[in-house]
């Protein structure tokens, strides 16, 4: 096995043990339990009225705009893990052209910053 | 032989639920199966020594884009049973293409060779993840060796920053905003104003 592969050997472990816990916490209570469903028991609660509607109702597009735009600032993140770490290799060029790349992005940042796509009305 | 054991766990879980997100008759739960898929591939990377990449995995792909194809599921209003209907009709053909687009990428694999001009100059080679760790590696190269690509990614998001305001944003007229520097900036003699008024009459 290679060394680092070791590391993570408590973190399968852990997975492992969170497996089983959590397989024993539903198993337990889909086989000890006693299960009588009927329609009322089953039926979505709602707080003294009869449920009208469906629970899954369409969702504004712009829930879709702030997701997208997370995963962008996501991605920016990412790039500057390995830039951080390996900085003291890289040198004033990578430095550099780490900042390019985040002035790049500002620019997009200050786009939506002044077109209000990050305000919620 | 841990490595071995675990390597067949992720992987069987890996392919099991990418069948579910296929068929799972609820689309909410295809998205969280591919969850599960994203989990045990992220396992898989940490066993081939790619980090990097698997925490990457459960970063942008689980935290974001499992989010963002949860709010497309959300958005769209798709009746998926209906879409659904006829999947066991289409399935011998759609698992024929499947077979032929696999036997291609086999034979595509099988022989697949690096012209030795491009392997001795462009690529660098990979370190071994004894010596130097995975995130290491990247970062020494991608931001120099790789200049161009790094900021054409750079590139890559703004344009997609920008793409998907312009697509999607719209400014509602009519709505009413908060605006706490014109709220301070009142004052009585601009906002009230007093006015005699006759007996009798109204304004």
């Amino acid at each position: 096995m290679q060394a680092f592969l070791a590391e993570y050997l408590p973190i399968l472990i852990f997975i492992g043990i969170a497996t089983i816990f959590s397989g024993i916490a539903v198993g337990a209570s889909l086989f000890i339990a006693p299960q009588r469903p009927d329609v009322e028991k089953t039926s979505a609660y709602e707080c003294g009225f009869e449920a009208f509607g469906d629970a899954r109702h369409k969702f504004d597009v712009r829930f879709y705009l702030v997701a997208i735009l997370f995963i962008i600032f996501d991605l920016e993140v990412a790039f500057l893990f390995p830039w951080a770490i390996s900085l003291g290799n890289i040198g004033a060029f990578g430095f550099w052209s780490m900042m390019i790349f985040l002035g790049i992005l500002t620019i997009g940042f200050v786009y939506e910053w002044r077109k209000g796509a990050l305000e919620w009305e | 032989m841990i490595e071995a054991l675990a390597f067949y766990i992720f992987s069987s879980i890996a392919v099991a639920a990418a069948f579910m997100v296929i068929s799972a008759r609820n689309p909410v739960h295809s998205v969280l199966f591919l969850i599960l898929t994203f989990f045990n591939v992220a396992g898989m990377f940490v066993i081939l020594g790619a980090e990097f990449l698997a925490m990457i995995l459960v970063v942008v792909y689980v935290g974001a884009v499992a989010v963002l194809f949860m709010f497309v599921v959300m958005m769209l209003d798709i009746n998926f049973v209906e879409l659904r209907q006829g999947f066991l009709n289409y399935l011998p053909i759609g698992s024929l293409i499947g077979l032929v687009m696999l036997i291609e990428l086999a034979t595509l694999f099988g022989s697949w060779v690096v012209t030795p001009v491009i392997a001795n100059r462009g690529l660098m080679p990979t370190p071994s993840p004894d010596i130097t760790t995975n995130t290491h590696a990247l970062g020494n190269i991608v931001y120099t060796h790789y200049v161009y690509l790094f900021q054409a990614a750079g590139m890559i998001l703004l344009v997609a920053m920008i793409g998907a305001i312009v697509l999607t944003h719209r400014n509602r007229p009519g709505v009413k905003k908060q605006d706490i520097g014109r709220q301070l900036n009142r004052n009585p003699a601009n906002s009230v104003e007093i006015r005699k008024v006759e007996i009798g009459k109204g304004i």
